[in-house]
């Protein structure tokens, strides 16, 4: 979609990627109602892996990402996060998300905080670190992102792009192994696009893991060492950007990128 | 801009004409009334209807007002009063009902010696609202806050002092046997043992016990049973504990009402709806006639208490009607926000949602006050003596029987500054909860 916003960007080094296993999601499948949106999910994330999700609306990404931390309930199969398998144990499920961040389409920071209090509230009370320690790894965070100047500020004060950076800070000051993030630009001005993109771009390039849900294509090619296809509930399709973008191999894949990248 | 001008106009002034004030017509009073009240003619039609009105009421209020007695024994003495000063039959207040019973008029029966009691206790409950109601203040003051319902029942019913201690000795029991319980037998078991052991001990444990130390250590003050309650005072009580109490039952009602717990669920759905399905004037005859047949026999259940305790149901099936609105107001974003944190059930809705939520229902949870606050006085059909049911009284005496306006608009008055008051505080808390939306 918006390419031009990265290509001018310089080409990281890939990163190399460990070979110990982050998430492992085994034969996982996920109904609503009578409807089949997940099917046979088999996926397993290394640390340090920054893995693109592309495919089209409705094809279950969301779900699939959320499963993970447990906004969504799966009902067949496993996932294995960080070593902890999701079952129906509050403990393990809280424990799990406190590890995982997540970064949603519509920003959702909570509205009657300020950027500080939204950023320090999980580290306070769910990792119980003391409110100073709390502040100033907020504001390392926040700077970090470039907006340490918002911290006092409410987030229907800030733009969207920068509310998706703040968003971003307030996931990582649980300092989480593993960052999700579901369409981050796609509520975004075009030309606020870039600064959230090149706020991500600087986390990978730090080795986080990340799963990221994205039609930004140019991002995929630049961070991402693995890109995964979505249609239907299934994944299609996986490969190196290179690869996956050059030659597709099966026919939803290269109709959904003639569809995406032709216009 | 200047330069600019220089070149492409023929003239430029050169030296500035000092501003006048506006033409009479376009300032102050003279323009707000024009444009407000004489725009067109459709408003200058209501604007002198309005106008003709206003006067021809102040006509006849005014004297009715500015000729009042304030210093007679009875309505006779003032309707001679009023004879003497402003001629015979002229329109006059005669006020002095409510300077001579003026005091009964505020605390009913209760004993004059005692009034320094209540008069205690609402001072005291100024201060312990104060940090509830304001943010600036020291956040220490909320422990008083704590403790002043037990003070404010010791003050007002008097007894020995034991009875608050060791009720508030309860909680204390209570937490410690979640403190202890927790890390052997789980959060589920400790907050069940929590619950029992403080029920436990009120229901068999405070009574002797108090009796004994009553005995050993006589503190306290001369009883005062409910039936001398009355006035303003009796509404002002039943009102502010049936608001802080229903409150937060109305909160958990709400939240229960949202859970996937079929039986919570259910039984909120329940209470809310038959509670809020019968008039609560029903429910007080319940509380006053037929729970005497139900408690077990000799059992002395206060009425009044009784009487708290169904406006205080009544108005949370309300409120947690209202709260539910808030709740179902919010995004899902912000409780997956919540999730997503690692925030658990409780610390996401008193951490997120309940803040957002209960200031969206600010309006409505103020309404719900106000409604439960006013309808104190439906506590005269049952025999309590609030303000109607003393003015009822009054009215039946020799002195004053006959007079009806008086009462009714200093009893109005009252109210509406209770009532006025709690309108403006939500205006100022949702003015000051404003930061510039999503
Ligand atoms: N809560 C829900 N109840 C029923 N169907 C849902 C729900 N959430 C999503 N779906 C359906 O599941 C499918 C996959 O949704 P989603 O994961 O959001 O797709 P994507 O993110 O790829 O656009 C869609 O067809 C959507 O309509
Ligand atoms: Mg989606």
């Amino acid at each position: 979609m918006t390419d031009a916003a990265i290509d001018t960007a310089p080409r990281s080094p890939r990163l190399s990627v460990s070979d110990e296993v982050a998430i492992s999601i085994q034969r996982m499948n996920k109904w609503y109602g009578a409807f089949h949106v997940l099917r046979d999910i088999d996926l397993t994330v290394y640390q340090g892996e920054r893995i693109v999700i592309c495919g089209p609306s409705g094809s279950g990404k969301s779900t699939l990402i959320r499963c993970i931390n447990r906004l969504e309930e799966h009902q067949k199969g496993k996932i294995i996060v960080d070593g902890t398998e999701l079952s129906s144990d509050l403990k393990n499920i809280d424990r799990i998300r406190s590890e995982v961040g997540m970064v949603f389409q519509h920003f959702n920071l909570f509205p009657h905080l300020t950027i500080l209090e939204n950023c320090t509230l999980a580290p306070i009370w769910v990792r119980k670190t003391p409110r100073r320690e709390a502040e100033a790894d907020a504001m390392h965070y926040l700077e970090k992102v470039k907006i340490p100047e918002q911290a006092h500020k409410y987030p229907g004060q800030l733009s969207g792009g920068q509310q998706q950076r703040v968003a971003i800070a307030r996931a990582l000051c649980m300092r989480p192994k593993i960052m999700l993030f579901d369409e981050p630009t796609s509520a975004l001005d075009p030309e606020m696009i870039k600064e959230v993109l090149d706020t991500m771009i600087e986390l990978a390039q730090e080795g986080m893991t990340m799963l990221v849900v994205t039609h930004e294509m140019g991002f995929a090619r630049q961070v991402a060492n693995r890109v995964i296809f979505m249609d239907q509930g299934q994944i299609v399709e996986q490969n190196e950007p290179e690869e996956f973008f050059n030659n597709p191999r099966s026919d939803r894949t290269k109709l959904f990128l003639s569809q995406i990248l032709g216009h | 801009m200047s330069d600019t001008h220089a070149q492409t106009v023929a003239f430029v002034r050169e030296s500035m004409v000092p501003p006048a004030d506006p033409p009479l017509g376009e300032t102050g009073i003279f323009k707000w009334v024009r444009e407000n009240l004489f725009s067109s003619w459709l408003n200058v039609l209501l604007s002198v209807l309005s106008i003709a009105f206003v006067v021809w009421a102040l006509a006849h209020l005014l004297p009715w007002f500015l000729q009042s007695v304030w210093d007679a024994g009875s309505l006779t003495e003032c309707r001679e009063i009023r004879d003497a000063r402003y001629g015979e039959g002229a329109a006059s207040a005669c006020f002095a009902v409510i300077t001579e019973r003026w005091n009964q008029l505020l605390f009913g029966f209760y004993p004059p010696e005692h009034y320094w009691r209540p008069v205690l206790a609402f001072v005291l409950f100024l201060v312990a609202v104060s940090p509830v109601l304001f943010q600036g203040l020291p956040r220490r003051l909320l422990a008083f806050t704590a403790i002043y319902p037990f003070i404010g029942y010791w003050l007002l019913w008097g007894g020995t002092i034991w009875g608050p201690l060791l009720v508030i000795a309860g909680f204390v029991i209570g937490w410690g046997a979640f403190r202890l319980a927790e890390p052997r037998l789980g959060t589920l078991a400790a907050a069940i043992a929590a619950i029992l052991l403080p029920l436990a001990w009120w229901f068999f444990a405070v009574g002797p016990i108090a009796g004994d130390l009553a005995q050993i250590a006589p503190i306290g003050l001369v009883r005062i049973g409910s039936g001398d309650f009355g006035g303003f005072m009796l509404a002002f009580i039943i009102g502010v504990a049936g608001i802080a109490l229903s409150f937060p039952l109305g909160i958990l009602l709400a939240l229960g009402r949202q859970s996937h717990l079929f039986i919570i669920n259910k039984s909120c759905v329940g209470f809310i709806e038959i509670i809020r399905g019968v008039p609560l004037i029903v429910w007080l005859f319940t509380a006053s006639l037929l729970l005497n047949y139900f408690l077990p026999p000799g059992t002395n259940f206060d009425l009044m208490l009784r009487v708290i305790i169904m406006v205080t149901l009544f108005a949370a099936a309300y409120m947690a009607e209202v709260i539910r609105g808030g709740l179902a107001a919010l995004p899902r974003g912000q409780y997956e926000a919540a999730d997503a944190l690692g925030l658990d059930y409780w610390k996401a809705m008193r951490l997120i949602i309940l803040p957002q939520a209960l200031k969206i229902s600010i309006p409505g949870i103020v309404n719900t006050f106000i409604g439960l606050f006013k309808d104190t006085t439906l506590v005269v059909f049952i025999g309590l003596l609030d303000p109607i049911g003393l003015s009822n009284a009054i009215r039946a005496s020799t002195e004053w029987n006959g007079i009806y306006w008086e009462l009714f608009v200093f009893i109005g008055l009252l109210f509406w500054i209770c009532c006025f008051s709690m309108s403006r505080y939500s205006m100022y808390l949702e003015r000051k909860l404003e930061t510039g939306h999503r």
